[in-house]
């Protein structure tokens, strides 16, 4: 099926992570949540698709890091004290990491679709997506993109306000 | 050169052919977006609370809060009002009032718990209906509270109406400041001159023993100002009686006016309304 010779095949979970309010931890939590998965022995990915602000590269330090092109298409940045988180974020494509993205929909879209068919991602237990506020063009556009895939589910963060 | 220059004019005014013409709002002389970039630092707290207080400056008489943030509208809340608008014999929506604001969102035309899971067009065309099709009368300021990120919504009101300022609000966080300086940028590439930074949720006192903590950074947001070379409009602290009485819609510049957290919201209406005075009738 088209959903096994693609680059997520070797993905066995994908996890999303989704709030609707902005500001309350979806970042932070998908990073720690990738990091301690990870001290579980497990085989973590991360896929911002946050394209306005992109946090994480930066909660990892890794801002400065240029992304590289192989055959199945690109390699993500690994991450973590064992460089063996594979990240995926605009944060790698901009030609400075504080660069603005003023984007509609459309071109939005069109990197979304990028970012889950052509990141070779490799052999993974969870790749764990991060979201920007709201439910709008990203959330719409990465689920259909990753409606063939074992999609787990979807984590929802909030505070008590 | 000139041949270059030339050649640089034309390009421009073919490519603005396809973009929309900015008009103005009819009644409306000035236009205050309020705006971050990055999610949860306080904007709609702050439209609003701000709104609020250009009324209680003397010379301004009338003031409007649109709340463009289509996906999770926080001003029905905060401005404790409900229901759908109703409409004028031209078919436009009547604007909700409370506290002498008059109020649009999309929070007035759909269920509280609604989601609204739309693309970029169908937010386009929403937020033109929300500034265009509505009764807004003669008001001396329109402020309006935009969504996070540097998108569809942002570009769609720029390039509809003349701003004349921005106010962009962040908490001293570097993750907070770093899409504070995206909002800024975009502004300067849609031509919205910045008035300055708002740094909130500055610090936190204890209230029990009154220890000062700065849980987001200190002066994170007054350092960025210095480098963008803007201004700093003024700060406020994070305190839980702003988030109380704004989850309670009787905002703290109304139940509370003597308090530290209205006094900081005063000061920062007092350096917006400095830098754009009230145009004369």
């Amino acid at each position: 099926t088209l959903a096994e010779r693609t680059n997520l095949a070797g993905v066995r979970h994908i996890l999303l992570v989704l709030s609707g309010k902005g500001g309350v931890g979806k970042s932070t939590i998908s990073t720690e949540l990738a990091l301690a998965l990870r001290s579980a022995g497990k085989r973590v990915g991360i896929l911002d698709v946050d394209l306005c602000g992109p946090s994480i590269p930066r909660m990892l330090r890794v801002q400065d890091s240029a992304v590289h092109q192989c055959d199945s298409g690109w390699v993500p940045v690994f991450v973590g004290q064992d460089k063996a988180i594979a990240l995926m974020s605009i944060g790698f494509l901009l030609e400075r990491p504080d660069d603005a993205v003023v984007w509609r929909g459309p071109k939005k879209n069109a990197l979304i679709k990028q970012f889950v068919t052509d990141v070779a991602w490799g052999d993974l237990d969870f790749l764990i997506v991060d979201t920007p506020p709201g439910t709008s063009d990203e959330h719409i556009s990465t689920v259909e993109a990753l409606r063939p895939y074992q999609l787990l589910g979807a984590i929802l963060v909030t505070t008590p306000q | 050169s000139s041949g270059d220059e030339a050649l640089r004019d034309k390009r421009a005014r073919i490519l603005s052919r396809g973009l929309p013409k900015q008009k103005p709002i009819e009644g409306v002389k000035q236009v205050v977006v309020v705006a971050s970039g990055k999610g949860g630092v306080g904007k709609s707290t702050t439209a609003d609370i701000l709104t609020i207080t250009f009324l209680f400056l003397t010379q301004t008489k009338e003031v409007g809060l649109l709340d463009a943030d289509i996906y999770g509208p926080s001003i029905p809340k905060m401005m404790n009002l409900k229901g759908n608008p109703e409409l004028t014999p031209k078919n436009l929506m009547r604007p909700l009032k409370n506290y002498g604001i008059a109020c649009m969102s999309m929070g007035f035309l759909i269920e509280e718990t609604a989601p609204v899971v739309w693309r970029g067009l169908m937010v386009m065309s929403a937020v033109e209906k929300l500034l265009r099709q509505v009764d807004w009368g003669q008001l001396d300021y329109l402020v309006i509270d935009m969504p996070p990120g540097t998108g569809d919504v942002q570009l769609s009101v720029s390039q509809n109406i003349p701003i004349a300022g921005a106010v962009i609000v962040s908490t001293p966080q570097d993750v907070a400041l770093l899409d504070a300086r995206k909002g800024a940028e975009m502004f300067r590439k849609v031509h919205v001159p910045v008035l300055g930074l708002v740094q909130n949720m500055s610090v936190f006192q204890c209230p029990k023993c009154k220890h000062e903590t700065h849980i987001f950074g200190a002066d994170g947001v007054r350092d960025l100002a210095k480098t963008l070379g803007l201004d700093i409009l003024g700060d406020i602290p994070l305190h839980v009686n702003i988030r109380e009485t704004c989850d309670s819609g009787q905002p703290v510049v109304i139940s509370q006016p003597q308090s530290d957290a209205a006094k900081a919201y005063l000061k920062i209406a007092m350096e917006i309304v400095r830098r754009l005075p009230v145009a004369p009738a």
